[in-house]
Formats: C-alpha cells, sequence, structure tokens
C-alpha cells in the first residue's frame, strides 16, 4: 500500500454514478477500492476486498454505520474498516473519500 | 377352514402382479399397510394366508385380554371384558377395503418355487409373483412326560401363551383353577403369571437359573424385580426345572421338578421360549438358520421373489422377538416391493425394551453388564423401594442401560443410546437430571470444547465466554460469535446453552420476535403499521418504525420482501434495499461472478432450447454448466457486466434461483409417458409453476407434482408437494423439506382437480406469505401454525378469508414481470458494473472497470 506522504489521490468523476444507499468499486492506483454513499449522508470508503474470503463489498448492502459482504454477512464499520460481526474477521482498510462540488474525490488516506 | 372375507374383483386382467403374504400376525400386516401406503393397491392383487380364524389382532395385548377378562366368563368368539376394536387391528372389513383377498384360517403347507405357487392345508393352490413369509414363532415346548395328550393336543390344563385361542383357552379354564404353575420365568412367563394371579389363582413360576427375565436383566436387576413380584405374592421356584407335568383323569394334577419333589397344581402354562416358524420355508429349500436368512431387502437370500419379515426372519444373525425392528423390516420390505424405494435397506435395529412386568416397570437397552475393563459402570440401588438403575458408557458414548421400578429417565438414555450423543460428564446425572422437565441441565452439562455450531465453528464455551463478557440474550451471543449463523440448524442447542449460562432467567430476548431486527414489532404489528401508514418503501418504513429512524443493514431484505408482498402494485422500488442477488438477478458466487438459472418449467426443455443454452455457454466462455437439483441448467462463472447479454441471448425467463421467492416446481414423466402415473403432473408442475413463478416470500418456495405414490419427484419433502392417486385426485402435502432439515410433508388435503390443486397451492403459499416469519421456511412455519388450523384456514375456510387469500395471490400473480427482461436496461447508475474479481486471492487482478482512472 501507498505510504501516506506520497497519497494516491484520484477524482473518480460524478458523485452520482454512485446510486444512494449503494457502493460502487473503482480502481485507485493499484488498490480496489469500495465508495459507499449512505442514505444519511456522506461518503464513505474502504477497500473492496473483503478481509474474510475476498467478498466484493461494493455489492454489499448497507446502512448509515456498517456494509455487510454479500458472500457470509460480515459487518464493517464505513466510517473506521472495523469488522464489527464477531468471529475472527480483520479489520478492512478505510480511505478518505469526498464530494468536491458533485466530484467524487478518493485518496489512500485514512480518513 | 372358509375365507372370511373375499373383496368382489379378484383378479383383473392379470394386469398386476399377485402379491401373497403367508402369516397374518404383527409383521405380516404390518408390511400390508406399508404396502398399501405406497401405492400397492394399484400394484398388487394382493392375498394373505393366515391359519389364526381371525383378522389381524395385537398380540401384545394378549397379556391384557388375560388379565382383564379377570372374573368374567369368556366364550371363544371374542374376549369380553376386553375392547375389541382394541385388540383387533385391522378386522376383516379392512381386507375387502382395500381389496385384499383374505383367507383366514387356512394354513400353507408347501411353496413351490419353480410353479411359483403356494399350497393351503384346504387343497389351495395359489399363484404369486412376490410371495412374503412371515409366518411368526410358536410357543416351544420341551419334551417332557405328560406335556401331550395325543400328538397334536396338550393335556387338558396344560397352555402355550402366544395366540387369541391360547389366552381364551386360559380364561375358560381359570374359572375352576386354583393354582397355576408357569413354566418360563421370562417376560411372556411372568405376564402369564400375573395374568392368572388377577384371576385369583395361587400361581408358582418355574425357571431354570436364578435370574428371571435373564434375556434383558442381569443378574442385580432381575433381584430387585424378583423381590417386588414376590412382594405382590407370586411363589419363585428358581434353580431347578421340570421334569414332569402329572396327569390325573387325563387332566393336570401337578408338576414335578428335577429334585424330586412335586407340586400340586391344575394348570400349567408353557412359557419356556419362542421357536421361528420355519418348517415351510425349510421345505421350500429356502436357508434357514434360527430362521429364514434375509438380505438387507428383507430378501430370502435365496429366491428373489420371497421377502420375510419378522420374527421368522434371521437378518445378520439376528432374530428379533419384539416389534420394534418388525415395524422398521415392514416398511424397507414395503419400499422395495412397491419400488417407492428400491434400494431401501434394513440394518438391524438397537433393541430397547420398555415394558411393564407384572405391574414393574422395566426398561433395558443395549448391553446388560460391562463388557471390557475400560467400560464405565453406573450402578443405583434402592432395594427398600425396588428400584434399580445402570447405565454402562464406553468411549464416552451410552452402550446399555437397565431400568427397574423407576423408568423416568428412559425417553432421555433412549435418546442418547441412539442417537450416540455426548454425555454429562457427571454421569450419575444419567439417572437423576438428563432429561428432567429443566432441559438447561442437558446442556449445561456439555463440555466446553463441544462444537455447537459447525458451519461457524463455535464451542459451547466460546458461548458461555460471552455471556461472561457481558451479552444478556441468545441474539447478542449468536451475533458476537456468529454461531446460528450457518445453516441455522443449531438454533436450538445455541439457544439452550446460552440460556443456562444465563442461569435459565433473563434470557427473554423481545428481538427474539420482531421480525427484522431493526424494527421492534412483530410481524402482525408490522404489517398492520405499514398498512395503517401506507408506508410503501423500505427507508419509509425506517423512517417510521425504527428507533431513531435509524436505517438497519440486516432489516433490508426482510422488509423489501414485505413491501413487495403487501404492495403488490405500488411498492416504490429501492435497489438499495435488495440484495445484490435481487439487484442483478442473478446468484453471487465465491468469486464475485454470478449464476444463470433460466426458468424451464416443470423440468421440461426442448432441443431448441437446450441449443440456445450451448450457443450461450460457447459465445460466453461460460466456465460450468450444470445441471441443478431443480431440474433445470445453472450457467455459472457469469461475470456482472455481461449478464444482460446473457439473458438476452438466451431469451428465456428468469428462473429465480437467487431470490427467497417461488422457485421450480420438479415434477415426473406421469401420465404422458409413464405406464404407473395416475395424473397427469408434468402438466399441473408447469401450470402451477408458470402461474406462481418468482412469486417472493418470506423464504424459498420449491414444489414438486408426482404422478403417483411412487413419488419420483419428491414431493413429500417440498414446500408444497402434490402427489397423484387412484381416482383422479390430488394430495398435497406442505411443509417438507430436504435441505438442512429433513421433513416429510403434512397432507393439507386431497383434491379432486388439477384446478382445485392449483387453488390451494396458491392460497397456502399465499397464507405462509403473509404470516411466516423473515426466514421460516414451510418445515418450520406448518409445525408452528399446526397442520389442524392450517387445514381449517385453507381447506375448509374457517377464518372466511379464502376468497381474499386468493384475491391477493391473484394480484402478485398479476404484478408478475420477468426481472430480466425489464432490467435490459440499467435500473440504476453501474447496476451491471464489476465490483472486482475477488479470486485467487491474495492476489486479485487487476481490471480497470468504469469510472476508474487506469
Ligand atoms: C445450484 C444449486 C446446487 C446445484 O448445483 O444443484 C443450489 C445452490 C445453492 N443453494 Fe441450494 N441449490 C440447489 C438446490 C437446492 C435444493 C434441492 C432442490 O431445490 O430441489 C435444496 C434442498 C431443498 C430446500 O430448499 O430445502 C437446497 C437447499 C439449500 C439450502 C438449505 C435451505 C434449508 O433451509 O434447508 C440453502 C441455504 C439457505 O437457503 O439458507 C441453499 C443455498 C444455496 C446457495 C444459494 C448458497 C448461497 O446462499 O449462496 C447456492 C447458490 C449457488 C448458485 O449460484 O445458484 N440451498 N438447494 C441448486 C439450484 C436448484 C435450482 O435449480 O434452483
Ligand atoms: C403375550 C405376548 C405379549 C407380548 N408383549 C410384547 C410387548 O410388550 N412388546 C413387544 O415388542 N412384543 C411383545 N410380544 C411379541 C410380539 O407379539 C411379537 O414379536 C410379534 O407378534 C411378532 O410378529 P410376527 O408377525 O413375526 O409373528 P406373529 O404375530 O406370531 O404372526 C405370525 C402369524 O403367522 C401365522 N402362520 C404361521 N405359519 C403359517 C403358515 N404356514 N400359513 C399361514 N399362517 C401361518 C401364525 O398363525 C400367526 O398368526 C408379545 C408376545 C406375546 C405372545
Ligand atoms: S451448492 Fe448448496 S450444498 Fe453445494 S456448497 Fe453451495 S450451498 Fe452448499
Ligand atoms: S467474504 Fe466477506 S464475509 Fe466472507
Amino acid at each position: 500500500m501507498t505510504a501516506s506522504d506520497e497519497a494516491v489521490s484520484v477524482r473518480l468523476g460524478p458523485v452520482d454514478q454512485i446510486p444512494v444507499g449503494e457502493g460502487r468499486a473503482f480502481l485507485v492506483g493499484d488498490e480496489p477500492v469500495a465508495v459507499f454513499r449512505p442514505r444519511s449522508g456522506g461518503l464513505y470508503a474502504l477497500r473492496a476486498i473483503c478481509p474474510h474470503r475476498g467478498g466484493p463489498l461494493a455489492d454489499g448492502l448497507l446502512d448509515g454505520e456498517v456494509v455487510m459482504c454479500p458472500l457470509h454477512n460480515h459487518r464493517f464499520e464505513l466510517a473506521s474498516g472495523s469488522c464489527v460481526s464477531g468471529g475472527d474477521v480483520d479489520d478492512v482498510a478505510a480511505y478518505s473519500a469526498e464530494d468536491d462540488d458533485g466530484e467524487l474525490v478518493v485518496s489512500l488516506v485514512a480518513p | 377352514m372358509t375365507a372370511l372375507a373375499e373383496p368382489e374383483q379378484q383378479t383383473d386382467g392379470g394386469s398386476r402382479a399377485k402379491l401373497v403374504v403367508v402369516g397374518n400376525g404383527m409383521s405380516g400386516a404390518r408390511a400390508l399397510e406399508e404396502i398399501l401406503a405406497r401405492g400397492g393397491s394399484e400394484l398388487f392383487d394382493i392375498t394373505v394366508f393366515g391359519d389364526e380364524p381371525y383378522g389381524n389382532y395385537n398380540r401384545i395385548l394378549l397379556s391384557e385380554v388375560l388379565a382383564n377378562a379377570a372374573g368374567e366368563a369368556v366364550d371363544n368368539e371374542d374376549a369380553d371384558g376386553f375392547d375389541d376394536d382394541e385388540l383387533f387391528l385391522n378386522p376383516v372389513d379392512w381386507y375387502t377395503d382395500n381389496g385384499i383377498t383374505l383367507h383366514a384360517g387356512v394354513r400353507i403347507v408347501r411353496i413351490d418355487r419353480h410353479a411359483k405357487v403356494v399350497m393351503g392345508d384346504d387343497g389351495s393352490v395359489t399363484g404369486y409373483d412376490t410371495l412374503v413369509l412371515a409366518t411368526g414363532s410358536r410357543s416351544f415346548f420341551p419334551p417332557m412326560d405328560g406335556m401331550w395328550a395325543s400328538k397334536t393336543d396338550l393335556t387338558p390344563g396344560v397352555f402355550g401363551f402366544r395366540s387369541l385361542d391360547d389366552a381364551n383357552g386360559m380364561l375358560e379354564h381359570v374359572a375352576d383353577a386354583r393354582t397355576a404353575v408357569v413354566i418360563g420365568g421370562g417376560l411372556l412367563g411372568l405376564e402369564a403369571a400375573a395374568g392368572l394371579q388377577a384371576h385369583g389363582l395361587a400361581v408358582h413360576v418355574v425357571h431354570p437359573t436364578e435370574v428371571l427375565m435373564n434375556q434383558q436383566l442381569e443378574a442385580s436387576a432381575s433381584k430387585v424385580l424378583r423381590s417386588k413380584l414376590e412382594d405382590m405374592g407370586m411363589h419363585m421356584h428358581l434353580g431347578v426345572k421340570t421334569s414332569e407335568i402329572l396327569v390325573t383323569d387325563g387332566a393336570v394334577s401337578g408338576v414335578r421338578f428335577t429334585d424330586g419333589s412335586d407340586l400340586d397344581c391344575d394348570m400349567v402354562v408353557v412359557t419356556a421360549g419362542i421357536r421361528p416358524n420355519i418348517g415351510l420355508a425349510v421345505l421350500s429349500g429356502l436357508e434357514t438358520q434360527r430362521a429364514i436368512v434375509v438380505d438387507d431387502r428383507m430378501r430370502s437370500v435365496d429366491d428373489d421373489d420371497i421377502f420375510v419379515v419378522g420374527e421368522c426372519a434371521q437378518h445378520r444373525g439376528e432374530v428379533y422377538g419384539v416389534v420394534g425392528p418388525l415395524w422398521e423390516q415392514a416398511a424397507v420390505l414395503a419400499d422395495v416391493i412397491t419400488g417407492a424405494d428400491p434400494d431401501a435397506a434394513y440394518h438391524g435395529s438397537r433393541l430397547t425394551t420398555k415394558l411393564k412386568v407384572a405391574g414393574v416397570d422395566v426398561a433395558q437397552m443395549g448391553v446388560k453388564t460391562p463388557e471390557r475393563e475400560s467400560d464405565e459402570f453406573v450402578q443405583f440401588s434402592e432395594t427398600g423401594r425396588g428400584v434399580y438403575q445402570t447405565v454402562i458408557i464406553r468411549d464416552g458414548t451410552l452402550i446399555g442401560a437397565t431400568l427397574v421400578g423407576d423408568v423416568s429417565k428412559v425417553a432421555a438414555l433412549t435418546q442418547a443410546f441412539d442417537s450416540r450423543s455426548a454425555l454429562p460428564e457427571e454421569r450419575v446425572k444419567l439417572l437423576f437430571d438428563l432429561g428432567s422437565a429443566d432441559d438447561s441441565a442437558s446442556a449445561a452439562d456439555l463440555p466446553d470444547d463441544t462444537q455447537i455450531c459447525n458451519c461457524n465453528g463455535v464451542s459451547k464455551g466460546d458461548l458461555v465466554g460471552c455471556v461472561h463478557d457481558g451479552a444478556e440474550t441468545v441474539s447478542a451471543c449468536m451475533d458476537a460469535t456468529r454461531a446460528g449463523k450457518g445453516c441455522g440448524s443449531c438454533k436450538g442447542l445455541v439457544r439452550e446453552v446460552v440460556e443456562a449460562a444465563l442461569g435459565g432467567a433473563g434470557a427473554e430476548d423481545p428481538a427474539d420476535s420482531y421480525y427484522v431486527p431493526g424494527i421492534p414489532l412483530d410481524k402482525p404489528t408490522l404489517m398492520q403499521e405499514i398498512r395503517a401508514q401506507e408506508l410503501k418503501s423500505v427507508s419509509a418504513v425506517f423512517a417510521a418504525l425504527a428507533p431513531e429512524g435509524r436505517d438497519d443493514v440486516a432489516s433490508k431484505m426482510g422488509l423489501t420482501a414485505l413491501l413487495r408482498m403487501m404492495w403488490p402494485d405500488d411498492y416504490v422500488d429501492e435497489r438499495d434495499g435488495r440484495f445484490i442477488n435481487d439487484r442483478v438477478h442473478a446468484n453471487i458466487q465465491r468469486d464475485g461472478t454470478f449464476s444463470v438459472v433460466p426458468r424451464m418449467s416443470g423440468g421440461v426443455t426442448s432441443p431448441d432450447q437446450l441449443r440456445r443454452i450451448a450457443d450461450v455457454a460457447d459465445k460466453h466462455d461460460i466456465p460450468m454448466v450444470k445441471l441443478t437439483g431443480g431440474q433445470r441448467i445453472d450457467l455459472l462463472g457469469v461475470p456482472k457486466e455481461k449478464l444482460q447479454e446473457v439473458w438476452a441471448d438466451l431469451e428465456m425467463p428468469s428462473g429465480w434461483a437467487y431470490g427467497k421467492s417461488f422457485r421450480t416446481v420438479k415434477t415426473c414423466v406421469g401420465t404422458d409417458f409413464c405406464r404407473f402415473g395416475l395424473g397427469d403432473s408434468t402438466r399441473l408442475g408447469i401450470d402451477i409453476e408458470e402461474r406462481f413463478k418468482g412469486i417472493e416470500g418470506p423464504a424459498k418456495m420449491k414444489l414438486a407434482v408426482s404422478g403417483c405414490p411412487r413419488n419420483c419427484a419428491e414431493s413429500m419433502v417440498k414446500d408444497v408437494g402434490i402427489v397423484a392417486v387412484e381416482g383422479g385426485q390430488w394430495q398435497i402435502y406442505v411443509g417438507g423439506a430436504a435441505g438442512a432439515t429433513i421433513r416429510k410433508g403434512d397432507i393439507l388435503a386431497t383434491v379432486d382437480s388439477h384446478d382445485a390443486a392449483v387453488q390451494l397451492t396458491g392460497r397456502f403459499l399465499q397464507y405462509y406469505r403473509e404470516h411466516a416469519n423473515w426466514l421460516e421456511r414451510t418445515y418450520d412455519f406448518v409445525p408452528r401454525m399446526g397442520l389442524d388450523y392450517l387445514i381449517g384456514v385453507i381447506v375448509d375456510d374457517t377464518e372466511g378469508i379464502a376468497a381474499e387469500l386468493d384475491e391477493r395471490m391473484q394480484a402478485a400473480v398479476d404484478a408478475y414481470v420477468d426481472p430480466w427482461a425489464a432490467d435490459q436496461d440499467e435500473a440504476t447508475p453501474g447496476q451491471f458494473h464489476d465490483a472486482l474479481p475477488l479470486i485467487p486471492l491474495p492476489q486479485v487482478p487487476v481490471r480497470s472497470s468504469e469510472g476508474a482512472p487506469a
């Protein structure tokens, strides 16, 4: 992963390409990133790959706080990437995602 | 003797095979019942020979016949003082009603296996295609002077104890008798002794060893039983044998023992054992040892057309003398004979005996005494109260138990014995705690490292740890450990363990009744609120009903399904309320690709369809094409971006293999082609699938229609399963399952027409959609509601809602659109965009997806 001082930051196009309440996957440099747009507001970015068994987090259901992996229902906090569903699953990396005047900007730094 | 029952149509042009049963006792009759239950009357012309001049009766009740008729005059026709209805399992009418020819009082004396005929002692010759021997056993009379008056007749006053005639004979005799001697202190002897005592006779039991009931009991247990019986006034002569029956004026006057002493009596009952009736088989050249040797299909090892069941059968060296094993044998035999399950196999029975011997409760299972040095032996005796109990454990498994005087633990012990389940570490709890009303005791006794949830590898210790860490409810422990979140079959045990750890109290969890975890309402209340406030989208429900209006990820799928059911026409579709499968109408795979299962109603396809599927598989490089368990074809490994193209190329409707919805209707070929077909199962299956396709519900709905009771479409283990039966009727089963849970469906109704079957199916499904909890399959729903109740509501319309249910189902049917056709245009931006391929890990192949810079 890229060190924070030379953090990759990428403009990914209109925020609207992510439907409200869902997530979509992007590549940021070499890093697959899932960006979420919960109904309660805000934008959140997590590494797109579930630390459990590689599930596609961007396909998960979400609420204001967590995303649930579609493969085995582990849950990760949108803001921090911590796994909150018990069992021995690692946390997932969380990145910063911003809405810059309608444009989605993701940086590979902690939010 | 004459035939008592003969149905009108004897043969019908020889179209049905001839099934002959020899022996009309408990196992012969049971085998017949099992055969009929599998559609046997369609398959066979059935003829039964029994050399007792009755219909079929319950031999077990003879002890009661003997005891109950105490003091009453009895004629030969029926045993007064005892209810005939109870004694007779199948009266003569039953045979007529089922088209069975019964020759009661006819003894079969020879089988000609080459000509395939049986010959009766009345001179009759009867052909068979399949023969069942169920000749049972007879009393064994040890050779001794005075036993017999002639070659065939016992000395007046001497009795066996096997048949109704024996019991009636004794009953006639007891009026004038004062003292009886019972030869043989086994189960039967003690039963006879108790029966005779009830008639006021002085009863002496003679038994060659010190151990009464030595087949079932070891010495200490027997001693306890003995002293109880002696307390009741029975006289025991143990360790001696009878050498002679003394006869005066042609009738019994006493017995002489091997030690030379005499005992006066006016009645002798010989219960010195039984011998299987195998003479017929020996004469006919069938392999016999102690009894007729059979294979696992209950077939004679010499002749594929001859089956054997009951006490006259020897299976893997065992000959059984109680009815439990005979029932199991009869079921296997019927499966094989009718073809219901040609591969059915009998593997022998583990014997558990529970009896009341002369008023004393006795239960015995497995071994009687420890056999190896390492066997654990737990023993409890309280001679004052006449209680004696032992358990024997090998390698942590219960291998034997004996209970005398107090059998209150027999259920729990039987369960542990049958299931070989884990035992409490403190073995004595087997006798004192296990199976008591307080179930938590058994969960509490499990060792900490017992794996409770096999899907997620959660042990009892993990769950108990959660409670110690402060979890206060079952669901909190399940959330924290994921126990019960795999296949779900361990949920009951998880609950027990957690409740025990919580001390039984305080585990009451209101969340258990919620329809979805994020909204604190049960389903009926939730539906009321939704209706009252006209909430038509998932977000509206959260806003109105969730605490602080908070949305909840785990509640979304359930709410989406509920709203789609409640508002078939004007539900407000929010794609983020759907699980990924329902967003893209395909089932997500472990690598993030999807499976495509087109609908093939009733499992019927065509060359054209198959060609198209083949072309699509070629064109799109589909990695795997597979026949599914649901009678259709699965195209696996389709990337999300290609789904729309694949659907378009297939030109087939969605099979909904991804949804909590109506899935498939498995069918068999039915009348169109099958020579046994009684109903057009294919047509009915297709019609049902076309009508209810894709209807969503609380969980999957899988159906089947079979054309006859051979049930090739496995209808009895489906959410709704329909079976054609004789007379143009359809039997509708509900609540069957053969996935994580196995359950045989219950018969909801038998209907006369195709249309009625479709209608009741729809009405049941609608009721299920409206009343089942989220993810509650019919196998839980049906027993929870109760079959009688469901029959009331759905078939008899006791609540007057049948018409409304039909109407609402019709509305759902009318609102249906094929999602593959509807979503040919994206419903949301990036609906079919790649969420990144995920396997192999950890090297995720990086692909540039749209919207992302390279
Ligand atoms: C494809 C198929 C296996 C096959 O290759 O044959 C299959 C595949 C899956 N089954 Fe199944 N089941 C398939 C027939 C069955 C059957 C047999 C049948 O339908 O006749 C059963 C037993 C009947 C039943 O439903 O109980 C069955 C009982 C299950 C269960 C256990 C449900 C239960 O409560 O007992 C699950 C787990 C669940 O639903 O939570 C399950 C779950 C699954 C899932 C969806 C796993 C998952 O949660 O993602 C699998 C998805 C693979 C996919 O992409 O389609 N599958 N599954 C079969 C699809 C049939 C079809 O044409 O639609
Ligand atoms: C008094 C008593 C109490 C019992 N109590 C219990 C109990 O509590 N629990 C328990 O599990 N078991 C009990 N049993 C045992 C149980 O009744 C038998 O295991 C069971 O009846 C055996 O069934 P079967 O069909 O093999 O034999 P049977 O029931 O004996 O039937 C065989 C039939 O075949 C007929 N037959 C024989 N040869 C021919 C032929 N050549 N042609 C035509 N017909 C023929 C016989 O007349 C008989 O009617 C008890 C038995 C008795 C006698
Ligand atoms: S297809 Fe069914 S049985 Fe097979 S692995 Fe998947 S869920 Fe298990
Ligand atoms: S891969 Fe995400 S929960 Fe298993």
